[in-house]
Parts: C-alpha cells; sequence; structure tokens
C-alpha cells in the first residue's frame, strides 16, 4: 500500500483506480491516444490497429484462459468466425458495419459455447486437444463452405461508413479500433472484479470448493467459452474489415499460439497483462523488421544473415521474458510499480 | 415420541449406505441434528466422517438411504445448489481459492446471494456496484469483525500461515449465510491458542448467528466442551450417540478409541 494512502470509504477501496496519481497518468495516456493518430504515419497507425485487434483478442482468451484456466487452442477459429460472420452479414445481406460487429461477437459466442461443452467432463490438455479439434473443424468449413464464405479466394468487404463518411484510411479506422479497444478493456475489467468474474477465477483455482459455495460449473465454463469468444468475434470483425478482405489464411492455428503466447508473455489472469503481450507480440516483430531494413542498408550482404535470425531473436525473447519473468509482463510492470512506490527510501 | 423427535431434526440422515468398490464406507448410517445444536461426530481415522459430510454435500452419491433437510429430500439435487438451501462447510484440508486475496475469497461465498450477470457485471454500474459495495460492508463489519481477520483481508491467500487459511474458509463459509454449517476438522494443526479461539468462533456463530454446526474434531478437548450432542462413527457404522458425558463412558467409544486391551486402563477423557 502506498505511504499515507488511507480510504475512508468501501466506495474507494473498491475503485479500479486507487489513486489520483494514477489516474493522472492514465488521463494522460488517454490524451496521448486520442492525439496519436495526429503525430503517426500511416505506418505507424497500421501497427496500432493491428495492436488493437490483437488486445481485444487476447483479452478474450484472458478471460478464458488465464481467469476461468480454461486452456484453448482454437482462439484463432473463434476470431474466423467473427470475421466470416460479419463479411458475410454486410456483403450479402446488406447490413451496416456497426450492426454486424455484435452480430459477429453472438455467432463467434455461439460457435464458442458448442466448443465449450467437453470442458464440463475435460480438463487441462484434454480440453486443450478439444478445442485444437475446433480450430481444424472451422479451418475446413472456411475453406470448403464455398457456397457461403468463397473457399480461398475469400471475400472482398466494403469501408465501414457512418453519415457521408468513410473510414478508408488507417487514420479514420483507428478511431473505430480505440474505441472497441476501450469498451472491450473496460467490460473486462469490471466483469472480473464482480460476481462472474470471481466466479471464473474460483473455477480456475479449485472447481470443487467452486461447487461447494453455489456455482454452477457448467454454466460458468459456458460463459466463459461465450464471453471470450465474443470478443475474438469482434476483434476478427474488426480485423478483416480494416483489411477489406478475408481469406482462410488469416486465420492459421499458428494465430491460436501466437494469442496463447501473447496471454502468457503478458501475464495470464490479468488484463493488463493480456495488453502488454498483445503489444509486445505485435510490435517486437515490426521492430526487429525495422532493424533488419537498417542491418540492410548499413551493412550490405549481412542482411542474409539477420533476417532469418529475426524468428530466432523474437523467439529467444519470449523465452527469456518467461525464464526472468515467468508471470509475464504485468507481474513485471507491478515490480516496477513496488519498486517506485517506495523510493528512494525503501526501508 | 420416536416421531415427534424426527420433527425436531433440521437435517436428518437415514440409512446412508456408500462403497468404492469393495469398502463399505458408510453402512447404514442414520442421524440427525436438532436446529441450533453443535453436533459433532467423531470416531478414528478411516471412520467415514468426512464420508458423511460429503453426502450431505451431494459430492457423494449414496447407493441407498436419503439426507433430508427440513422435511425435504435433497439427495438428488445437484451439489452447486446445496449452497442456495442455506448448507454451508469447510474442508479437513483447506480448498480455498490461493490466488485470491481473503476478501475476494470471502466476497465469493455470498456468490448465491447476488444477482449481478455477465452484461451488469461488466458495465459495473448503478445496482451491480451498489450489491458490490453493500457486500463489502456487510462482509466487513460481520465476519471480518467477527473472525478477528482485519489485519490480513487485502493478503493473497496462498502466503498466509495455515492457521489463518482456516480462519479465512470459516469465513467464506460465513458470507454464505448457512443455515447449516459443517465444519471438517477446523481446529487440525493448529496450536493452543489458535484452537481456543476456533472454539470461541464457532460458539459465536453458533449463539449470535443461531447457525446450527455439524462438526468434525479429532482434538477432544474441544468436542467435549462445545458439543451439545455427538455422533460416534467406526468402520461406517454408528456406535453411539448422545450427549458428551454419555458418549465420554460409553464402552463401545472406548473399545474403538482405545482398543479392547486397554480399556481397563483408560477412560476416554474420564
Amino acid at each position: 500500500m502506498r505511504c499515507g494512502d488511507f480510504k475512508e470509504t468501501y466506495i474507494k477501496d473498491e475503485e479500479i483506480f486507487q489513486s489520483l496519481f494514477v489516474k493522472f497518468w492514465l488521463g494522460l495516456f488517454f490524451i496521448f491516444l486520442l492525439v496519436f493518430p495526429f503525430i503517426a504515419n500511416a505506418y505507424m497507425l497500421y501497427v496500432a490497429n493491428m495492436i488493437g485487434f490483437a488486445i481485444i483478442a487476447a483479452v478474450g482468451l484472458n478471460l478464458l484462459t488465464g481467469f476461468t484456466g480454461q486452456i484453448s487452442l482454437g482462439h484463432a477459429a473463434f476470431v474466423g468466425v467473427g470475421a466470416y460472420t460479419s463479411a458475410i452479414l454486410v456483403t450479402r445481406l446488406g447490413f451496416s458495419f456497426w450492426l454486424s460487429i455484435p452480430c459477429a461477437g453472438l455467432v463467434a459466442a455461439l460457435a464458442g459455447m458448442i466448443i465449450g461443452i467437453p470442458s464440463l467432463r475435460v480438463k487441462g490438455l484434454y480440453l486443450c486437444i478439444a478445442t485444437l479439434a475446433a480450430q481444424f473443424i472451422f479451418e475446413f468449413i472456411f475453406i470448403h463452405w464455398e457456397s457461403m464464405t468463397n473457399g480461398i479466394t475469400g471475400i472482398n468487404i466494403p469501408c465501414p461508413g457512418i453519415g457521408g463518411f468513410e473510414f478508408v484510411t488507417e487514420k479514420s479506422f483507428y478511431w473505430i479500433t480505440l474505441f472497441f479497444v476501450v469498451l472491450g478493456v473496460g467490460y473486462a475489467r469490471n466483469l472480473i472484479r464482480s460476481r462472474m468474474g470471481r466466479a471464473f477465477v474460483a473455477i480456475r483455482d479449485r472447481d470443487l470448493s467452486a461447487e461447494i459455495i453455489g456455482i454452477n460449473l457448467f454454466r460458468y465454463k459456458l460463459s466463459a467459452f461465450a464471453i471470450s469468444s465474443f470478443y475474438a468475434g469482434v476483434a476478427g470483425a474488426l480485423w478483416v474489415t480494416f483489411l477489406k478482405v478475408v481469406t482462410p489464411d488469416h486465420f492459421p492455428f499458428i494465430l491460436s499460439i501466437h494469442y496463447l503466447a501473447m496471454i502468457i508473455v503478458g501475464g495470464l489472469g490479468s488484463i493488463l497483462g493480456s495488453i502488454f503481450g498483445a503489444i509486445f507480440m505485435t510490435l517486437v516483430p515490426e521492430i526487429l523488421n525495422y532493424l533488419s531494413e537498417i542491418v540492410k542498408m548499413s551493412a550490405p550482404g549481412y542482411e542474409e544473415i539477420f533476417v532469418p535470425m529475426k524468428e530466432v531473436i523474437f523467439g529467444v525473447l519470449i523465452v527469456l521474458f518467461l525464464v526472468f519473468e515467468p508471470r509475464g509482463l504485468a507481474e513485471l510492470w507491478n515490480r516496477i510499480k513496488n519498486f517506485f512506490r517506495l523510493w528512494p527510501f525503501s526501508y | 415420541m420416536q416421531m415427534e423427535d424426527n420433527k425436531q431434526y433440521q437435517l436428518r440422515l437415514e440409512d446412508i449406505h456408500l462403497s468404492f468398490g469393495g469398502l463399505q464406507a458408510l453402512n447404514g448410517v442414520s442421524t440427525g441434528v436438532r436446529k441450533g445444536e453443535i453436533f459433532s461426530i467423531i470416531g478414528p481415522n478411516g471412520a467415514g466422517k468426512t464420508c458423511l459430510l460429503n453426502c450431505i454435500n451431494r459430492f457423494y452419491h449414496p447407493e441407498k438411504g436419503s439426507v433430508i433437510l427440513e422435511g425435504r429430500d435433497i439427495s438428488r439435487i445437484k451439489p452447486h445448489k446445496i449452497a442456495a438451501l442455506g448448507i454451508a462447510r469447510t474442508f479437513q484440508n483447506v480448498e480455498l481459492f490461493g490466488h485470491m486475496s481473503v476478501l475476494d475469497n470471502i466476497k465469493l461465498g455470498a456468490h448465491v446471494h447476488l444477482k449481478s450477470g455477465s452484461l451488469s457485471g461488466g458495465i459495473y454500474y448503478g445496482k451491480s456496484r451498489r450489491e458490490e459495495i453493500d457486500l463489502r460492508s456487510h462482509i466487513e463489519a460481520k465476519i471480518v469483525d467477527l473472525l478477528e481477520i482485519e489485519h490480513i483481508r487485502k493478503s493473497v491467500v496462498h502466503s498466509l500461515p495455515y492457521g489463518l487459511q482456516k480462519r479465512v474458509e470459516l469465513a467464506r463459509a460465513l458470507a454464505m449465510r448457512p443455515r447449516i454449517l459443517l465444519l471438517d476438522e477446523p481446529a487440525t494443526g493448529m496450536n493452543l491458542e489458535e484452537t481456543e479461539d476456533m472454539a470461541r468462533f464457532i460458539l459465536d456463530i453458533n449463539e449470535e448467528w443461531g447457525v446450527t454446526i455439524v462438526l468434525i474434531e479429532h482434538d477432544m478437548g474441544v468436542v467435549m466442551d462445545i458439543s451439545d450432542r455427538i455422533c460416534v462413527l467406526d468402520f461406517g457404522q454408528k456406535i453411539a450417540e448422545g450427549k458428551p458425558d454419555e458418549i465420554r463412558h460409553n464402552e463401545q467409544v472406548i473399545k474403538a478409541y482405545l482398543g479392547e486391551e486397554d480399556i481397563t486402563y483408560s477412560r476416554l477423557g474420564a
């Protein structure tokens, strides 16, 4: 606890952002997010959008895997379900983009609930394999249900608009992404400090006593799957609308692993961790790309070594993080915060 | 007379049979707990005490027999619905949610009394926010204060010493606002002072809250001091039931605890 930081009401004590100091920095960060599109170039905004989609999907996966303890290897499939739902609704049924987003979430949530049914009986690695099956089933459907998904050629998606304004550029789409990220993160953060979120963690920590205190395991596990897939669906719909095209190649198995890596690197069971993880896993490859460009320019001939090294460096970075901070970037962040809390008089 | 007696029972177990493979864990146990009393179940290790609680909780499904709560047969109800009927419990080995704070653990106990769902919980405004704050003040005023755990309420549970964890588990059970509280060895592994505290808490809960208590305990001092009635199990069978004084001098009980030959040397606690 921060020195001299005493609460007088329980309302104050239950707040997410506990002190004026935190609120101040958060406000400053938010202003930065609002100013960012005006100072960044198109490429940076592209990366920012990708980070945004990754955050939404990672927060969803963290609710399921980090908080409820149900490992899922099929998250990319639910992202795909949302993406295709939105694309099909917009192109075939003439839905507006805005309406297609919640629909994409709902359809993905339904898919998630169906895939989550085995979770009542199987746990841990066994459930992991069951969700892996979902990944392959949905990949198969995306490719082979040609009348609906156009197979491997994919579907072209029109730009979303509101009034007469069209969100064509990275800059304009940034506002949509930011809106959904803030909404999604805020909702998740609130959820985990209320009744349902506590039930999720209870199931993760000890399902036996969760049942004793009256938590219906099946219902809550399915809810976790549904909410997690809802996030995935929304992320998918936003992502492919941003790319203006959806093909089955967008949702390979490796993407599921990638999402899992995000929440593990970021911190399981932490909303902040999913944000850090999503940023890390999206940004670091881009930075390495940038570095390899520099190598190409400054030391021609060496790029043949460095370019493949990129993957290796990325892998080594992840391993190092897990070795030195197995509980993720969020824990690292907490440690730094705690250090400065009492700094420079730490005793 | 027998009929009248049955009516007084808040919780009644009738002819419970439970076996694991060839092992007969409970062999036709019948007993009853009266409203507002402290009812202890004792017996040597492996006598089936915890099995009996698990049957009440619906963790185990007895092959034969029924569990009747206030005139209603609950032996076919799903485990997670038992909490809503007002039966709370603690475990022999602490079964807390280790990665959560003490407060969150206690809040979880009140799960069935809260209403917010996925949507209102995520918005956390208005009703669901008020519900959380009310819950918090209820817990602080009634439970944290009673069990004297103010100093650890923000700590993560798995970092706490065993004795305190047991107390937190009791706090979580209290947050369920139970009518019947099943305590499985609440004083195991505690030093004398902690044991005395625990006995005091049990008496407080029983008297102030009017909660019926079913207690399993090996510490005979505690059992004999605070129980209204005691039921003795041995090898899955009830061998005696009655007031502490009757149990103390019951030949069969002494035999079960000390073996045949030792009877001449000693009497249980007497």
